[in-house]
C-alpha cells in the first residue's frame, strides 16, 4: 500500500481511539481525519482506512456513502455550500446560489475546471435568524445577498485540501 | 410580554466560553452541590437530582416533548453493564437554530447539565453527538471539555470523589436522519444512520449494546437550573405538565428574526411573532406559519392566538416540535415552500423503509408538477394518498415528518393548489 497517514494524523486518530470501547465507533471522526490527509476519500484512502481500523472496507464505504460531508470525489480548495431550504428561500437564497454560479462558472454539485471553486446546493444549516446563509469550507456567513456572497466567495482563502 | 432569561444570556454580553466566566456568573454551582460530602447541607444526591427532574415536568426539547425524567426511569435496575449518555446535538430540523447557542456560546451549561445527569444516573461515559456542520461548536464544545478536564472536573476521580467521567464530542458528517435517536446510535457506532426497530429501547439496549440516555442539548442545559431554583418553581414557570422556558427560533418573514426564550404555555403564536420578532416584514398580512421546524402541520393566520407549549398546539391540528416557527407573508407561494420540504425529506430519507423511500420522491415530483404548472387535478388526491401511505408505516418518524406538512398545506390551502393547476403556472410567478 502506497498511502500512509503523517505522524500528525495518526496521533489524532490515537487519540480518537482512546474515546470508544469499539474502535469501529472512531470510523467517521478517523473518515475526516483522513479527508483532510488527502483530500477526499478515494478508494486506496478507504483501503487505508479498513486497515487502520481493522474492519472490512465494505463497511468503510457503506458508511462513507451514507454521509454528504465524507467526499468520494475532490472537491474545490474553496468548497461553497449554499442553504436553500425554506427559512433561506424566503430571504432569498435562490438569488444568492445564482450569482454564485455565475462568478464561479460552477453550477451547484460542480468543481470549477481550475479546481479552486465547487458550489453546492444544501440543506438547513441552523442559523435561520441570519438567513440567507452559507458556509464556505469551515465558516459560515450570515445575512447574505448576492453581491456579499459573491465577495466573500472571491476572497476566500483556498484550504488545504478541502 | 411574560419573560424570564435564564438559558440565553448573550445580553450579558460576557464570553461564556472561558470556564472562570461561567463560574463567575454562578455557573458549577450544581456540580458541586452533587460532588460534596455526603453530610454537607447543601449536598445533592443522584437521586434527588432525578427527582427534581421529575417534579419539573422537563419535556424532551429536541422535538417529541416527553418527559426527561420519565425517560430516566427507563433504565434497568442492573448495573452490570456500563450505561451511557448520548447528547443529540444534531440540531438539522430546518428552522431550527437553538442548540447552535449553545454549542458555540455557552457550552458550560450544557456540561454542567451532563456531570449532574451523569452523577444521578450512575454514568461515567458521556457522547455529545454535533453535527459535522457546527465546525464552531465543536470547535467550542471540545475547547470547554478540555478546560473542565484541566481543572479535574473531567477524567479519573473528579473533584476527589472517586467517580470517574469523561465526556466527548463526536462528529456528524451530514444527516438529518441521525437526529433520530436510534439512527444517531448507528452513527456514533461507526456506521451509516439508519434507524433501529423499537423495542428494544435504547434505554434498555443502546449504545454499544448498553443501556443508554439519549437526550438534547437544550432539555439538559436545564438541569443545573432545575436543581438550582427546584423542580416545583420550575413547573410554575410554564404551565400544567410543561414546566420551564423554552427557547423558540423565529426565521422567515419577520422584522427580527431570531432567538426568544419564552415561558411555556403564557406566550401565544400571535406574541412570538408580533411582540418579539417585530411582526411581519413590510407589515404584510401574514399567510401562514409553520410552528416548530418545517415537519410541523402548517398553521393559517386564525390559529395563532394558541398558547405555545407541548399540548396546546394540538388544539390546531399542529404540533411544538422543535419550536422553530417558520412565519411566511401574504405573497408567498406555498408550493413553492412544499418543495423545498419535500424534496429535503427525499434526500435525507435513509431508505430502509419502501413507503417512505418511494414516497418523499413521489410527493416531491409531483409538488415539482403542479409547481410549474404542469399539475392536472387528480394529482392533489394522489399526493394525499402517497403520503397518507407514509404516516406510520415505517421504522422511524422521518416518513410522518414528510408526510405532515404536505397534507396540512392540502387540507388548509387547497386553494392554492387547485389555482395551480387551474391556471397551468404558479400565480405567484416563476422562481
Amino acid at each position: 500500500m502506497s498511502l500512509a497517514f503523517s505522524a500528525r494524523a495518526e496521533a489524532e486518530i490515537q487519540n480518537l481511539l482512546g474515546r470508544y470501547p469499539v474502535q469501529k465507533a472512531a470510523l467517521i471522526p478517523v473518515l475526516f481525519v483522513a479527508q483532510t490527509e488527502f483530500g477526499y476519500l478515494s478508494p486506496a484512502v478507504i483501503e487505508l482506512v479498513a486497515s487502520r481500523l481493522a474492519i472490512p472496507e465494505a463497511d468503510v464505504l457503506n458508511t462513507a456513502t451514507f454521509y454528504t460531508m465524507l467526499h468520494k470525489e475532490p472537491v474545490g480548495r474553496v468548497h461553497v455550500q449554499v442553504c436553500c431550504n425554506v427559512s433561506c428561500f424566503l430571504r432569498g437564497s435562490d438569488e444568492v446560489l445564482a450569482a454564485i454560479e455565475a462568478h464561479t462558472g460552477c453550477k451547484a454539485g460542480d468543481v470549477s475546471e481550475d479546481g479552486r471553486y465547487s458550489v453546492e446546493r444544501v440543506e438547513c444549516l441552523a442559523a435561520c435568524d441570519r438567513a440567507p446563509c452559507m458556509q464556505v469550507n469551515e465558516d459560515d456567513h450570515f445575512d447574505l445577498d448576492a453581491t456579499k456572497a459573491v465577495e466573500l466567495v472571491s476572497n476566500a482563502k483556498e484550504g488545504s485540501h478541502a | 410580554m411574560p419573560e424570564h432569561r435564564l438559558l440565553l444570556r448573550s445580553h450579558l454580553g460576557v464570553d461564556f466560553t472561558r470556564f472562570e466566566n461561567y463560574v463567575k456568573h454562578g455557573g458549577m454551582t450544581q456540580a458541586r452541590r452533587a460532588f460534596a460530602r455526603h453530610d454537607a447541607s447543601d449536598y445533592l444526591a443522584p437521586d434527588a437530582i432525578v427527582d427534581e427532574v421529575k417534579k419539573a415536568a422537563l419535556r424532551g426539547r429536541g422535538g417529541a416533548g416527553f418527559a426527561a425524567g420519565v425517560k430516566w426511569g427507563f433504565l434497568p435496575k442492573d448495573r452490570s453493564k456500563p450505561r451511557y449518555l448520548v447528547i443529540n446535538g444534531d440540531e438539522g430540523e430546518p428552522g431550527t437554530f437553538k442548540d447552535r447557542y449553545f454549542l458555540e456560546d455557552d457550552p458550560f451549561r450544557l456540561l454542567e447539565g451532563c456531570i449532574l445527569t451523569c452523577k444521578a444516573l450512575g454514568v461515567h461515559t458521556c457522547y455529545i453527538y454535533i453535527r459535522g456542520e457546527f465546525h464552531k461548536g465543536i470547535r467550542r464544545t471540545a475547547g470547554a471539555i478540555d478546560q473542565l478536564r484541566a481543572v479535574g472536573w473531567l477524567g479519573k476521580d473528579i473533584q476527589k470523589s472517586g467517580f470517574d467521567l469523561e465526556i466527548w464530542t463526536h462528529t456528524g458528517a451530514g444527516a438529518y436522519v441521525c437526529g433520530e435517536e436510534t439512527a444517531l446510535l448507528e452513527s456514533l457506532e461507526g456506521n451509516a444512520g439508519r434507524p433501529r426497530l423499537k423495542p428494544p429501547f435504547p434505554a434498555v439496549v443502546g449504545l454499544f449494546g448498553c443501556p443508554t440516555i439519549i437526550n438534547n442539548v437544550e432539555t439538559i442545559a436545564n438541569v443545573p437550573i432545575i436543581t438550582e431554583m427546584g423542580g416545583a418553581a420550575f413547573l410554575a414557570l410554564g404551565g400544567p405538565n410543561n414546566g420551564g422556558t423554552k427557547i423558540f427560533g423565529v426565521s422567515g418573514h419577520v422584522k427580527r428574526p431570531g432567538l426568544f426564550e419564552i415561558d411555556l404555555a403564557k406566550v401565544t403564536m400571535r406574541e412570538l411573532i408580533y411582540d418579539y420578532a417585530g411582526g411581519v416584514l413590510g407589515d404584510k398580512p401574514l399567510k401562514a406559519v409553520i410552528p416548530g421546524g418545517s415537519s410541523c402541520p402548517i398553521m393559517t393566520p386564525d390559529e395563532i392566538d394558541i398558547a405555545l407549549d407541548f399540548d396546546s398546539l394540538k388544539q390546531v391540528g399542529t404540533v411544538f416540535g422543535t419550536a422553530g416557527a417558520i412565519v411566511m407573508a401574504e405573497g408567498t407561494c406555498l408550493l413553492k415552500v412544499l418543495k423545498r420540504i419535500s424534496r429535503f425529506y427525499e434526500h435525507e430519507s435513509c431508505g430502509q423503509c419502501t413507503p417512505c423511500r418511494e414516497g418523499t420522491g413521489w410527493i416531491a415530483r409531483i409538488v415539482d408538477q403542479i409547481e410549474a404548472g404542469n399539475g392536472r387535478p387528480e394529482m392533489i388526491d394522489l399526493i394525499w394518498d402517497a403520503a397518507s401511505a407514509m404516516e406510520g408505516n415505517t421504522i422511524c418518524a422521518l416518513a410522518d415528518a414528510a408526510a405532515w406538512p404536505v397534507k396540512s398545506v392540502i387540507k388548509k390551502f387547497r386553494g392554492e393548489f387547485d389555482e395551480h393547476v387551474r391556471l397551468g403556472r404558479c400565480p405567484h410567478g416563476p422562481g
